[in-house]
Protein backbone atom coordinates (compact mmCIF):
# COMPACT_ATOMS: atom_id res chain seq x y z
CA UNK A 1 0.00 0.00 0.00
CA UNK A 2 1.57 3.27 -1.01
CA UNK A 3 -1.42 5.60 -0.86
CA UNK A 4 -1.93 7.21 2.55
CA UNK A 5 -4.82 5.51 4.37
CA UNK A 6 -7.89 7.50 5.29
CA UNK A 7 -10.09 7.77 8.36
CA UNK A 8 -12.62 5.51 6.64
CA UNK A 9 -10.21 2.64 7.10
CA UNK A 10 -11.15 1.25 10.53
CA UNK A 11 -7.59 0.52 11.58
CA UNK A 12 -6.69 4.17 10.97
CA UNK A 13 -9.72 5.98 12.28
CA UNK A 14 -7.87 7.71 15.15
CA UNK A 15 -4.55 8.19 13.33
CA UNK A 16 -2.73 11.50 13.05
CA UNK A 17 -2.61 11.81 9.26
CA UNK A 18 -0.51 14.95 9.14
CA UNK A 19 2.18 13.20 11.18
CA UNK A 20 1.75 9.98 9.27
CA UNK A 21 2.35 11.71 5.94
CA UNK A 22 5.85 12.67 7.11
CA UNK A 23 6.94 9.03 7.40
CA UNK A 24 4.74 7.34 4.80
CA UNK A 25 5.14 4.72 3.38
CA UNK A 26 6.09 2.61 6.39
CA UNK A 27 8.02 -0.59 5.76
CA UNK A 28 6.49 -3.69 7.28
CA UNK A 29 8.70 -5.75 9.57
CA UNK A 30 8.17 -9.50 9.33
CA UNK A 31 8.68 -11.78 12.31
CA UNK A 32 8.44 -15.51 11.84
CA UNK A 33 8.63 -17.98 14.69
CA UNK A 34 8.98 -21.50 13.33
CA UNK A 35 7.02 -24.49 14.61
CA UNK A 36 7.95 -25.42 18.15
CA UNK A 37 10.24 -22.40 18.60
CA UNK A 38 9.97 -19.63 21.23
CA UNK A 39 10.87 -15.99 20.82
CA UNK A 40 10.56 -12.69 22.66
CA UNK A 41 10.54 -9.17 21.24
CA UNK A 42 10.48 -5.80 22.89
CA UNK A 43 9.62 -2.51 21.28
CA UNK A 44 10.18 0.81 23.05
CA UNK A 45 9.03 4.07 21.47
CA UNK A 46 10.06 7.13 23.44
CA UNK A 47 11.33 9.51 20.78
CA UNK A 48 9.99 12.91 19.81
CA UNK A 49 8.23 13.37 16.49
CA UNK A 50 6.59 10.53 14.62
CA UNK A 51 7.32 6.84 15.03
CA UNK A 52 5.23 4.27 13.21
CA UNK A 53 5.88 0.52 13.36
CA UNK A 54 4.13 -2.20 11.43
CA UNK A 55 4.76 -5.82 12.42
CA UNK A 56 3.57 -8.88 10.51
CA UNK A 57 4.03 -11.95 12.66
CA UNK A 58 3.64 -15.58 11.71
CA UNK A 59 3.64 -18.24 14.40
CA UNK A 60 4.12 -21.85 13.32
CA UNK A 61 2.55 -24.86 15.01
CA UNK A 62 3.19 -24.76 18.74
CA UNK A 63 5.37 -21.64 18.39
CA UNK A 64 5.46 -19.12 21.27
CA UNK A 65 6.00 -15.40 21.00
CA UNK A 66 5.93 -12.85 23.74
CA UNK A 67 5.86 -9.28 22.52
CA UNK A 68 6.13 -6.29 24.85
CA UNK A 69 5.64 -2.70 23.81
CA UNK A 70 6.12 0.59 25.57
CA UNK A 71 4.65 3.36 23.45
CA UNK A 72 5.56 6.65 25.06
CA UNK A 73 6.27 8.51 21.85
CA UNK A 74 6.42 12.27 22.32
CA UNK A 75 4.52 13.19 19.18
CA UNK A 76 2.70 10.51 17.23
CA UNK A 77 3.52 6.88 17.99
CA UNK A 78 1.77 3.97 16.38
CA UNK A 79 2.40 0.26 16.67
CA UNK A 80 0.41 -2.04 14.38
CA UNK A 81 0.69 -5.77 14.90
CA UNK A 82 -0.82 -8.47 12.75
CA UNK A 83 -0.36 -12.01 14.01
CA UNK A 84 -1.34 -15.31 12.41
CA UNK A 85 -1.35 -18.28 14.77
CA UNK A 86 -1.06 -21.87 13.56
CA UNK A 87 -2.26 -24.87 15.58
CA UNK A 88 -1.32 -24.70 19.25
CA UNK A 89 0.65 -21.45 18.89
CA UNK A 90 0.78 -18.92 21.73
CA UNK A 91 0.95 -15.16 21.49
CA UNK A 92 1.46 -13.06 24.60
CA UNK A 93 1.21 -9.32 24.13
CA UNK A 94 1.82 -6.83 26.94
CA UNK A 95 1.76 -3.17 26.09
CA UNK A 96 1.75 0.15 27.90
CA UNK A 97 1.07 3.55 26.42
CA UNK A 98 2.06 6.65 28.34
CA UNK A 99 1.49 10.11 26.91
CA UNK A 100 0.99 13.72 27.89
CA UNK A 101 0.82 17.16 26.25
CA UNK A 102 -0.99 16.84 22.91
CA UNK A 103 0.72 13.59 21.97
CA UNK A 104 -1.13 10.76 20.31
CA UNK A 105 -0.21 7.12 20.76
CA UNK A 106 -1.92 4.06 19.40
CA UNK A 107 -1.75 0.32 19.22
CA UNK A 108 -3.64 -1.61 16.60
CA UNK A 109 -3.65 -5.38 16.72
CA UNK A 110 -5.17 -8.06 14.58
CA UNK A 111 -4.74 -11.53 15.98
CA UNK A 112 -5.87 -14.30 13.67
CA UNK A 113 -6.35 -17.80 15.00
CA UNK A 114 -6.07 -19.79 11.76
CA UNK A 115 -6.04 -23.28 13.28
CA UNK A 116 -7.23 -25.10 16.42
CA UNK A 117 -5.98 -24.76 19.98
CA UNK A 118 -3.98 -21.56 19.73
CA UNK A 119 -3.82 -19.11 22.66
CA UNK A 120 -3.60 -15.32 22.54
CA UNK A 121 -3.32 -12.97 25.51
CA UNK A 122 -3.32 -9.21 25.20
CA UNK A 123 -2.84 -6.85 28.13
CA UNK A 124 -2.83 -3.16 27.36
CA UNK A 125 -2.47 -0.40 29.97
CA UNK A 126 -2.66 3.28 29.11
CA UNK A 127 -1.92 6.40 31.14
CA UNK A 128 -2.96 9.62 29.47
CA UNK A 129 -2.35 13.13 30.78
CA UNK A 130 -2.71 16.67 29.49
CA UNK A 131 -4.56 16.62 26.18
CA UNK A 132 -3.03 13.35 25.04
CA UNK A 133 -4.95 10.59 23.29
CA UNK A 134 -4.29 6.87 23.62
CA UNK A 135 -5.95 4.40 21.30
CA UNK A 136 -6.22 0.66 21.25
CA UNK A 137 -7.98 -1.11 18.42
CA UNK A 138 -7.75 -4.83 18.84
CA UNK A 139 -9.40 -7.40 16.67
CA UNK A 140 -9.33 -11.11 17.36
CA UNK A 141 -10.34 -13.28 14.42
CA UNK A 142 -11.12 -16.97 14.81
CA UNK A 143 -11.12 -18.68 11.43
CA UNK A 144 -13.51 -21.44 10.48
CA UNK A 145 -12.25 -24.65 12.03
CA UNK A 146 -10.05 -22.98 14.65
CA UNK A 147 -11.78 -24.83 17.45
CA UNK A 148 -10.32 -24.77 20.94
CA UNK A 149 -9.18 -21.18 20.46
CA UNK A 150 -8.47 -19.31 23.70
CA UNK A 151 -8.26 -15.55 23.28
CA UNK A 152 -8.18 -12.86 25.93
CA UNK A 153 -7.96 -9.08 25.84
CA UNK A 154 -7.59 -6.95 28.98
CA UNK A 155 -7.63 -3.26 28.21
CA UNK A 156 -7.47 -0.54 30.85
CA UNK A 157 -6.77 3.16 30.76
CA UNK A 158 -6.19 5.84 33.40
CA UNK A 159 -6.92 9.45 32.61
CA UNK A 160 -4.98 11.91 34.75
CA UNK A 161 -6.44 15.14 33.39
CA UNK A 162 -9.80 16.31 32.11
CA UNK A 163 -8.45 16.97 28.62
CA UNK A 164 -6.92 13.51 28.17
CA UNK A 165 -8.72 10.78 26.28
CA UNK A 166 -8.50 7.08 25.64
CA UNK A 167 -10.23 5.03 23.00
CA UNK A 168 -10.43 1.30 23.45
CA UNK A 169 -12.11 -1.01 21.03
CA UNK A 170 -11.69 -4.73 21.49
CA UNK A 171 -13.39 -6.64 18.70
CA UNK A 172 -14.14 -10.30 18.10
CA UNK A 173 -14.80 -11.98 14.79
CA UNK A 174 -15.56 -15.64 15.34
CA UNK A 175 -16.28 -18.22 12.61
CA UNK A 176 -15.79 -21.37 14.70
CA UNK A 177 -17.68 -23.13 17.47
CA UNK A 178 -16.15 -24.23 20.75
CA UNK A 179 -13.91 -21.22 21.29
CA UNK A 180 -13.18 -19.17 24.39
CA UNK A 181 -12.74 -15.46 23.82
CA UNK A 182 -12.89 -12.91 26.62
CA UNK A 183 -12.39 -9.21 26.69
CA UNK A 184 -12.45 -6.64 29.44
CA UNK A 185 -12.16 -2.94 29.01
CA UNK A 186 -12.15 -0.07 31.50
CA UNK A 187 -11.28 3.59 31.46
CA UNK A 188 -11.03 5.43 34.75
CA UNK A 189 -9.21 7.72 37.12
CA UNK A 190 -6.83 7.04 39.99
CA UNK A 191 -8.57 5.91 43.17
CA UNK A 192 -8.93 8.99 45.37
CA UNK A 193 -9.12 6.97 48.59
CA UNK A 194 -5.86 5.28 47.67
CA UNK A 195 -4.19 8.61 46.93
CA UNK A 196 -5.26 10.04 50.29
CA UNK A 197 -4.08 6.91 52.07
CA UNK A 198 -0.63 7.25 50.50
CA UNK A 199 -0.55 11.00 51.22
CA UNK A 200 -1.48 10.37 54.86
CA UNK A 201 1.71 8.35 55.16
CA UNK A 202 3.82 11.20 53.84
CA UNK A 203 3.96 10.70 50.08
CA UNK A 204 3.67 13.95 48.11
CA UNK A 205 0.91 13.87 45.45
CA UNK A 206 3.23 13.27 42.48
CA UNK A 207 5.02 10.40 44.26
CA UNK A 208 1.71 8.86 45.32
CA UNK A 209 0.40 8.99 41.75
CA UNK A 210 3.65 7.61 40.35
CA UNK A 211 3.53 4.67 42.76
CA UNK A 212 -0.04 3.77 41.82
CA UNK A 213 0.55 4.23 38.09
CA UNK A 214 3.72 2.19 38.20
CA UNK A 215 1.72 -0.67 39.71
CA UNK A 216 -0.95 -0.22 37.06
CA UNK A 217 1.52 -0.37 34.18
CA UNK A 218 3.45 -3.24 35.72
CA UNK A 219 0.60 -5.57 34.78
CA UNK A 220 1.53 -5.12 31.12
CA UNK A 221 5.16 -6.09 31.65
CA UNK A 222 4.83 -8.86 34.21
CA UNK A 223 6.99 -11.80 33.19
CA UNK A 224 8.72 -10.03 30.28
CA UNK A 225 12.38 -10.91 29.68
CA UNK A 226 13.02 -7.18 29.56
CA UNK A 227 10.76 -6.35 32.50
CA UNK A 228 13.28 -4.16 34.28
CA UNK A 229 14.21 -2.13 31.22
CA UNK A 230 10.55 -1.65 30.25
CA UNK A 231 9.60 -0.65 33.80
CA UNK A 232 12.44 1.84 34.05
CA UNK A 233 11.52 3.40 30.71
CA UNK A 234 7.82 3.53 31.65
CA UNK A 235 8.67 5.15 34.96
CA UNK A 236 10.75 7.82 33.24
CA UNK A 237 7.82 8.53 30.91
CA UNK A 238 5.46 8.73 33.90
CA UNK A 239 7.73 11.15 35.71
CA UNK A 240 7.53 13.50 32.74
CA UNK A 241 3.74 13.55 33.13
CA UNK A 242 3.53 14.18 36.87
CA UNK B 1 18.27 20.31 49.26
CA UNK B 2 21.59 18.99 50.51
CA UNK B 3 24.23 21.29 51.83
CA UNK B 4 22.06 23.46 54.03
CA UNK B 5 22.76 22.94 57.71
CA UNK B 6 19.52 22.40 59.58
CA UNK B 7 18.90 25.16 62.05
CA UNK B 8 18.06 24.12 65.57
CA UNK B 9 14.46 25.02 66.36
CA UNK B 10 14.49 28.10 68.52
CA UNK B 11 11.59 27.71 70.86
CA UNK B 12 11.01 26.51 74.34
CA UNK B 13 9.47 23.09 74.37
CA UNK B 14 5.78 23.44 74.93
CA UNK B 15 3.93 20.53 76.47
CA UNK B 16 0.97 21.28 74.20
CA UNK B 17 0.85 18.87 71.23
CA UNK B 18 -2.51 19.68 69.68
CA UNK B 19 -4.98 22.48 70.16
CA UNK B 20 -8.31 22.27 68.40
CA UNK B 21 -10.26 25.47 68.86
CA UNK B 22 -13.92 25.82 67.91
CA UNK B 23 -13.53 23.60 64.84
CA UNK B 24 -16.34 23.55 62.32
CA UNK B 25 -16.27 21.21 59.34
CA UNK B 26 -18.65 20.13 56.63
CA UNK B 27 -18.85 17.07 54.40
CA UNK B 28 -20.74 17.59 51.14
CA UNK B 29 -21.99 20.93 52.55
CA UNK B 30 -23.47 19.18 55.58
CA UNK B 31 -22.15 20.55 58.89
CA UNK B 32 -20.68 17.68 60.95
CA UNK B 33 -18.26 19.30 63.39
CA UNK B 34 -19.93 22.23 65.13
CA UNK B 35 -17.50 23.98 67.41
CA UNK B 36 -15.23 21.21 68.65
CA UNK B 37 -12.47 22.21 71.07
CA UNK B 38 -9.81 19.94 72.53
CA UNK B 39 -6.28 20.27 73.87
CA UNK B 40 -3.84 17.37 73.97
CA UNK B 41 -0.50 17.63 75.75
CA UNK B 42 2.60 15.60 75.02
CA UNK B 43 2.62 12.38 77.01
CA UNK B 44 -1.17 12.06 77.07
CA UNK B 45 -3.58 9.55 75.63
CA UNK B 46 -7.07 10.83 74.90
CA UNK B 47 -10.06 8.77 73.89
CA UNK B 48 -13.00 10.16 71.99
CA UNK B 49 -16.16 8.16 72.25
CA UNK B 50 -19.58 8.85 70.94
CA UNK B 51 -22.65 7.48 69.26
CA UNK B 52 -22.84 6.73 65.55
CA UNK B 53 -22.98 9.85 63.43
CA UNK B 54 -21.50 12.07 66.15
CA UNK B 55 -18.62 13.13 63.89
CA UNK B 56 -15.84 10.90 65.24
CA UNK B 57 -14.46 9.76 61.90
CA UNK B 58 -15.00 13.23 60.44
CA UNK B 59 -12.73 14.59 63.16
CA UNK B 60 -9.98 12.13 62.19
CA UNK B 61 -10.28 12.81 58.47
CA UNK B 62 -10.46 16.57 58.97
CA UNK B 63 -7.27 16.53 61.03
CA UNK B 64 -5.66 14.31 58.38
CA UNK B 65 -6.69 16.71 55.60
CA UNK B 66 -8.82 14.37 53.54
CA UNK B 67 -10.26 16.03 50.42
CA UNK B 68 -13.99 16.63 50.80
CA UNK B 69 -13.75 17.44 54.50
CA UNK B 70 -14.00 21.19 54.50
CA UNK B 71 -13.08 23.32 57.49
CA UNK B 72 -15.52 26.21 57.76
CA UNK B 73 -14.34 27.68 61.05
CA UNK B 74 -11.93 27.41 63.95
CA UNK B 75 -8.26 26.50 64.10
CA UNK B 76 -5.97 23.56 64.77
CA UNK B 77 -2.44 24.01 66.03
CA UNK B 78 -0.15 20.99 65.95
CA UNK B 79 3.26 21.20 67.59
CA UNK B 80 3.29 24.97 67.08
CA UNK B 81 2.18 24.86 63.42
CA UNK B 82 -1.11 25.74 61.75
CA UNK B 83 -2.13 22.18 60.87
CA UNK B 84 -4.93 23.22 58.54
CA UNK B 85 -2.50 25.11 56.29
CA UNK B 86 -0.59 21.91 55.55
CA UNK B 87 -1.22 19.35 52.79
CA UNK B 88 -1.91 15.79 53.98
CA UNK B 89 1.65 14.61 53.23
CA UNK B 90 3.07 17.65 55.03
CA UNK B 91 0.96 16.82 58.08
CA UNK B 92 2.53 13.35 58.06
CA UNK B 93 6.03 14.82 57.79
CA UNK B 94 5.18 17.15 60.69
CA UNK B 95 4.54 14.03 62.79
CA UNK B 96 0.84 13.26 62.43
CA UNK B 97 -0.28 9.68 61.84
CA UNK B 98 -3.84 8.76 60.93
CA UNK B 99 -4.81 5.15 61.58
CA UNK B 100 -7.68 4.23 59.26
CA UNK B 101 -10.83 2.46 60.27
CA UNK B 102 -10.85 0.89 56.82
CA UNK B 103 -7.26 0.71 55.54
CA UNK B 104 -7.24 1.09 51.75
CA UNK B 105 -6.11 -1.74 49.48
CA UNK B 106 -3.63 -0.73 46.79
CA UNK B 107 -3.04 -3.55 44.30
CA UNK B 108 0.41 -3.86 42.79
CA UNK B 109 2.19 -1.63 45.31
CA UNK B 110 4.19 -3.59 47.85
CA UNK B 111 3.93 -2.62 51.50
CA UNK B 112 7.72 -2.39 51.79
CA UNK B 113 8.11 -0.08 48.81
CA UNK B 114 5.20 2.08 49.92
CA UNK B 115 6.45 2.44 53.49
CA UNK B 116 10.06 3.03 52.54
CA UNK B 117 9.08 5.73 50.05
CA UNK B 118 6.70 7.26 52.59
CA UNK B 119 9.27 7.30 55.37
CA UNK B 120 11.95 8.74 53.13
CA UNK B 121 9.54 11.38 51.78
CA UNK B 122 8.83 12.38 55.40
CA UNK B 123 12.53 12.44 56.22
CA UNK B 124 13.21 14.57 53.15
CA UNK B 125 10.43 16.94 54.24
CA UNK B 126 12.22 17.30 57.59
CA UNK B 127 15.62 17.76 55.97
CA UNK B 128 16.90 14.34 57.06
CA UNK B 129 18.91 11.80 55.08
CA UNK B 130 16.97 8.90 53.52
CA UNK B 131 17.14 5.53 55.23
CA UNK B 132 19.05 2.86 53.27
CA UNK B 133 17.27 -0.28 52.05
CA UNK B 134 18.99 -2.45 54.65
CA UNK B 135 18.30 -0.13 57.55
CA UNK B 136 14.68 0.19 56.49
CA UNK B 137 14.15 -3.57 56.28
CA UNK B 138 15.64 -4.03 59.74
CA UNK B 139 13.27 -1.40 61.13
CA UNK B 140 10.29 -2.91 59.30
CA UNK B 141 11.05 -6.41 60.63
CA UNK B 142 11.40 -5.11 64.18
CA UNK B 143 8.07 -3.31 64.03
CA UNK B 144 6.30 -6.24 62.39
CA UNK B 145 7.65 -8.49 65.15
CA UNK B 146 6.31 -6.13 67.79
CA UNK B 147 2.81 -6.46 66.31
CA UNK B 148 3.24 -10.21 65.72
CA UNK B 149 2.72 -9.68 61.99
CA UNK B 150 4.58 -12.05 59.67
CA UNK B 151 7.30 -9.88 58.11
CA UNK B 152 6.66 -11.62 54.77
CA UNK B 153 3.30 -9.87 54.64
CA UNK B 154 5.17 -6.62 54.09
CA UNK B 155 6.26 -7.92 50.69
CA UNK B 156 2.63 -8.20 49.63
CA UNK B 157 0.60 -5.45 47.98
CA UNK B 158 -0.69 -2.84 50.44
CA UNK B 159 -3.53 -4.39 52.47
CA UNK B 160 -4.57 -6.65 49.57
CA UNK B 161 -5.83 -9.99 50.84
CA UNK B 162 -5.19 -9.02 54.48
CA UNK B 163 -7.83 -10.08 56.97
CA UNK B 164 -9.54 -7.37 59.01
CA UNK B 165 -7.21 -8.05 61.94
CA UNK B 166 -4.10 -8.11 59.75
CA UNK B 167 -5.05 -4.75 58.24
CA UNK B 168 -5.28 -3.17 61.68
CA UNK B 169 -2.03 -4.73 62.84
CA UNK B 170 -0.40 -3.55 59.62
CA UNK B 171 -1.63 -0.03 60.44
CA UNK B 172 0.17 -0.27 63.79
CA UNK B 173 3.31 -1.57 62.05
CA UNK B 174 3.16 1.47 59.78
CA UNK B 175 2.83 3.67 62.83
CA UNK B 176 5.86 2.02 64.40
CA UNK B 177 7.93 2.53 61.28
CA UNK B 178 6.87 6.13 60.69
CA UNK B 179 7.32 7.01 64.39
CA UNK B 180 4.86 9.94 64.60
CA UNK B 181 4.49 12.50 67.40
CA UNK B 182 0.71 12.28 67.40
CA UNK B 183 -1.38 9.30 66.34
CA UNK B 184 -5.07 9.67 65.62
CA UNK B 185 -6.43 6.15 65.58
CA UNK B 186 -9.89 5.78 64.09
CA UNK B 187 -11.66 2.68 65.41
CA UNK B 188 -8.48 0.65 65.47
CA UNK B 189 -10.38 -1.87 67.58
CA UNK B 190 -13.13 -2.58 65.03
CA UNK B 191 -12.83 -5.94 63.33
CA UNK B 192 -10.34 -7.30 65.87
CA UNK B 193 -10.71 -10.51 67.82
CA UNK B 194 -9.67 -10.55 71.47
CA UNK B 195 -6.08 -11.65 70.84
CA UNK B 196 -5.53 -9.13 68.06
CA UNK B 197 -7.06 -6.41 70.22
CA UNK B 198 -4.50 -7.14 72.93
CA UNK B 199 -1.62 -7.16 70.43
CA UNK B 200 -2.74 -3.85 68.93
CA UNK B 201 -3.27 -2.31 72.35
CA UNK B 202 0.20 -3.35 73.48
CA UNK B 203 1.60 -2.08 70.20
CA UNK B 204 0.06 1.34 70.75
CA UNK B 205 1.54 1.47 74.26
CA UNK B 206 4.99 0.36 73.11
CA UNK B 207 5.15 2.80 70.21
CA UNK B 208 3.29 5.83 71.50
CA UNK B 209 3.26 5.85 75.31
CA UNK B 210 6.19 8.28 75.65
CA UNK B 211 6.59 11.70 77.22
CA UNK B 212 7.11 13.32 73.79
CA UNK B 213 4.20 11.63 72.00
CA UNK B 214 0.43 11.67 72.22
CA UNK B 215 -2.52 9.60 71.02
CA UNK B 216 -6.10 10.39 70.15
CA UNK B 217 -8.12 7.18 70.13
CA UNK B 218 -11.45 7.29 68.37
CA UNK B 219 -13.57 4.39 69.50
CA UNK B 220 -17.08 3.12 70.03
CA UNK B 221 -16.27 0.74 72.82
CA UNK B 222 -14.50 0.54 76.12
CA UNK B 223 -12.67 -2.69 75.28
CA UNK B 224 -9.55 -1.18 73.61
CA UNK B 225 -9.25 1.10 76.63
CA UNK B 226 -8.65 -1.96 78.82
CA UNK B 227 -5.27 -2.24 77.10
CA UNK B 228 -4.55 1.40 76.31
CA UNK B 229 -5.43 3.34 79.45
CA UNK B 230 -6.54 6.82 78.46
CA UNK B 231 -5.65 9.84 80.57
CA UNK B 232 -8.78 11.61 79.35
CA UNK B 233 -12.04 10.47 77.84
CA UNK B 234 -14.29 12.79 75.85
CA UNK B 235 -17.80 12.26 74.61
CA UNK B 236 -18.48 13.59 71.13
CA UNK B 237 -22.10 14.19 70.23
CA UNK B 238 -23.66 16.44 67.64
CA UNK B 239 -20.25 17.60 66.41
CA UNK B 240 -18.97 18.86 69.77
CA UNK B 241 -17.31 17.54 72.90
CA UNK B 242 -20.18 17.42 75.36
CA UNK B 243 -18.43 15.82 78.29
CA UNK B 244 -14.88 15.12 79.40
CA UNK B 245 -13.50 13.08 82.23
CA UNK B 246 -10.93 10.51 83.23
CA UNK B 247 -10.70 6.83 82.33
CA UNK B 248 -13.71 6.05 84.50
CA UNK B 249 -15.97 8.01 82.15
CA UNK B 250 -15.50 5.24 79.58
CA UNK B 251 -16.70 2.67 82.12
CA UNK B 252 -19.67 4.82 82.97
CA UNK B 253 -20.53 5.02 79.26
CA UNK B 254 -20.18 1.28 78.90
CA UNK B 255 -22.66 0.73 81.73
CA UNK B 256 -25.16 3.46 81.06
CA UNK B 257 -24.88 3.97 77.31
CA UNK B 258 -24.52 7.34 75.63
CA UNK B 259 -28.12 8.24 76.28
CA UNK B 260 -27.76 7.62 80.00
CA UNK B 261 -24.58 9.66 80.31
CA UNK B 262 -25.75 12.50 78.09
CA UNK B 263 -29.18 12.77 79.67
Amino acid sequence: MTALPTRHDEAWRYADFAALATVWPVAQQAIVVDAGESAAHTLVLTGAGTEVRDLAITLGEGAHLSLHVLNAARGYGRVAVRVALARGAQFHFGAAQVAGADHRVEIVTEVVHTAPDAISRQIVRQVMAGRATGNYLGRVVVDRGAVGTDGEQSIRAMLLDRGASANARPELEIYADDVKCAHGCAIGELDKDGLFYLASRGLPPAAAKALMLQAFLAEAFAGADDEERLTTAALAALEDLL
Amino acid sequence: MAGFPQSIPFFTKSPIMLTIDNLHATVADKPILKGLSLTINAGEIHAIMGPNGAGKSTLGYTLGGRPGYEVTGGSVTFDGQDLLALEPHERAAAGLFLGFQYPVEIPGVSMVQFLRESLNAQRKGRGEEPLSGGAFLKLAREQAGLLKLDADMLKRPVNVGFSGGEKKRAEMVQMGILDPKLAILDETDSGLDIDALKVCGEGINAIMRRPDKAVLLITHYQRLLDYVKPDFVHVLAGGRIVRSGGADLALELEQQGYEGVLA
